[in-house]
């Protein structure tokens, strides 16, 4: 609780800091407050089996949630830190995008403990307004204007299914609380009402649009491409791992009775969303692009845990979302880099790059690896993860699609080292501020670590 | 206020469900097929109102307050939202002097 306290009254005093031109405070404070935020989630670990809700069963602090709440700071700290400088080409105020990305942190933190279903529809929506600015900060370039306005529209969309699949559950059951709905499914085992099951559809497209599932992920590219890299690096990632969260909390909470029925339309969505993302991957030219699709396939995998749900399902998540994140930070931060010297996100500006920048190379060949799930790199073990829920269900054709995908994920990603290494261009140094190599260094040494020795972080929920 | 109870439950609970979701049927519809940003945005709207009064309606029938708090969640969350993407739609106006979606096409779909 104290760390969804700390997370929404820091943007308010950077705000007043951004009012008193307090410029170079800005960052410093932000860390401080972050770091402040995630000791009180660490602090909040329990041992306890059964934590009890609070509010009236508005909120559940457990350790589920403890978990992604420092997934999501720690996260966050990283992209704030590669933040430095980049803000201030865009606009001379820049304590309003500091402010707004941590009021969307705020609403992240609410959706991975929320325990009614109106603290979800608060939380994304939180979360999901904030984005909407910040898809649209560069208010003079017109992609970044069609991020903004796509991504309110399909969002706004999203939100209308969300809120009458929530409207349909709460007319059969008599409840928003995730206790009272699972006991309703519990004690209806038989005669559920028709309105029930058009509910778990409707909140299952709802969550679909908002990670950017297949057939629902039309608008993620675009955005994507056109929002500024740093704030595309915040929705494929941070946002991501919060809208599974969320979505892994409320089925395995309230529908794992009635699985027989929504399981299959996921798996359909599953099979989808890898397929289209790995195939469209392989065709783009602008490596910006290809993280968006990328990001989508990963939804994909991380959909895996919900359609094989138990009790090892939270543990997978948490795993994927982990490895997915940090690799992402570092891919992210070096096309910021890139994109500095050269001016554009296609492939053809990493040529040549490892002869100029051996660690700038070094680092985004680790965050490739991980993204394709070589072995010794956490990108691996959190597949690994994911295929053996899978595999402990018997659902061994969805684990040979999976294969058959991660391996065409390989051409991609192997294009950007083969890029680096194997093209020559001429080009000068890409000049690294200390900031990135911490960042770009740290993310890199985790991703090993946690490729090496996955049980130090694998055991925690 | 009973009476407003008993006046809301004279009509069956189903032409509430029914009624409703022809409304946000019109919403969805309205949001596929035209091109004007702020149409698109109205269309959202139709479909969020519905909700409010299919929960108005729940509410009534099962004598629980909580689905009404919800509807003013609703509301307040709208208008957030009405704030934030009417700010987005004047922006591209600016620069585009145009709310058709068409004139959006520098990424492809």
């Amino acid at each position: 609780m104290i760390t969804l306290i700390i997370i929404s009254v820091l943007p308010i005093v950077l705000l007043y800091l951004g009012l008193y031109k307090a410029q170079k405070a800005l960052l410093p404070v932000t860390i401080i407050g972050l770091l402040a935020a995630l000791a009180a989630a660490v602090m909040q670990w329990t041992t306890n089996d059964q934590p009890q809700p609070i509010y009236n069963g508005m909120m559940l602090f457990n350790n589920f949630s403890v978990a992604f709440s420092v997934v999501s700071i720690i996260s966050t700290i990283l992209i704030l830190l590669l933040s430095k400088g980049y803000f201030e080409k865009i606009s001379t105020h820049i304590a309003e995008y500091y402010a707004i990305i941590l009021f969307s942190l705020a609403g992240i933190i609410v959706m991975v403990s929320y325990h009614n279903l109106t603290m979800l529809f608060i939380g994304i929506e939180i979360m999901s307004v904030s984005l909407y600015i910040l898809a649209g900060i560069r208010k003079k370039d017109f992609a970044s204007n069609e991020a903004a306005l796509k991504y309110f529209l399909m969002g706004a969309f999203s939100t209308g299914f969300l809120l009458f699949g929530i409207t349909l559950i709460y007319g059969a059951s008599g409840s928003f609380d995730l206790d009272v709905i699972r006991d309703w499914v519990v004690t209806h085992p038989r005669n559920i009402d028709p309105l029930f099951y058009t509910g778990i559809l409707l909140i299952i497209v709802g969550l679909c649009f908002k990670v950017g599932a297949a057939p629902f992920h039309f608008w993620a590219p675009d955005v994507y491409e056109g929002a500024p890299s740093l704030i595309t690096l915040f929705m494929s990632t941070v946002v991501k791992v919060a809208g599974f969260a969320a979505f892994l909390r409320l089925f395995s909470a309230c529908f794992s009775t009635i699985a027989d029925f929504w399981m299959p339309v996921l798996l359909v969505i599953t099979i989808i969303t890898l397929f289209i993302g790995n195939i469209t991957a392989l065709y783009q030219q602008s490596f910006k692009r290809m993280m968006a699709f990328s990001s989508i396939s990963h939804a994909g995998y991380l959909l895996f845990a919900i359609v094989a749900l138990g009790a090892g399902s939270a543990n997978a998540v948490f795993m994927y979302a982990t490895a997915y994140s940090i690799a992402s930070i570092i891919a992210f931060g070096g096309l910021i880099l890139v994109r500095q010297q050269t001016g554009s996100d296609n492939f053809e500006g990493f040529n040549g790059l490892a002869k100029k920048n051996p660690f700038l190379a070094l680092v985004l060949t680790v965050s490739m690896l991980s993204l394709a799930g070589i072995p010794l790199t956490a990108g691996f073990i959190g597949k690994f993860f994911m295929f053996s829920g899978v595999l402990a269900h018997y659902n061994v054709w969805l684990v040979i699609i999976a294969v058959v995908n991660a391996i065409i994920s390989i051409f991609y990603y192997f294009r950007l080292i083969i890029a680096m290494y194997f093209r020559s261009a001429e080009r000068a140094e890409v000049e690294v501020p200390v900031y990135y190599k911490f960042v770009l260094g740290f993310s890199a040494i985790v991703t090993i670590i946690i490729g090496v020795y996955p049980a130090f972080i694998s055991g925690l929920i | 206020m009973e009476s407003l109870t008993q006046t809301i439950q004279a009509v069956p609970l189903n032409h509430y469900i029914l009624l409703s979701a022809i409304i946000f049927s019109i919403g969805v519809m309205g949001v596929l097929l035209r091109r004007n940003a702020i149409v698109i945005f109205m269309s959202v709207e139709l479909m969020l109102n519905s909700v409010n009064l299919l929960l108005t309606a729940f509410s009534v029938y099962r004598g629980d307050a909580s689905g009404q708090v919800f509807v003013f969640f609703i509301m307040a969350l709208a208008a957030a939202e009405v704030a934030v993407g009417l700010a987005i739609i004047v922006m591209i106006y600016r620069n585009t002097n145009s709310i058709d979606i068409n004139v959006l096409n520098r990424l492809k779909w």
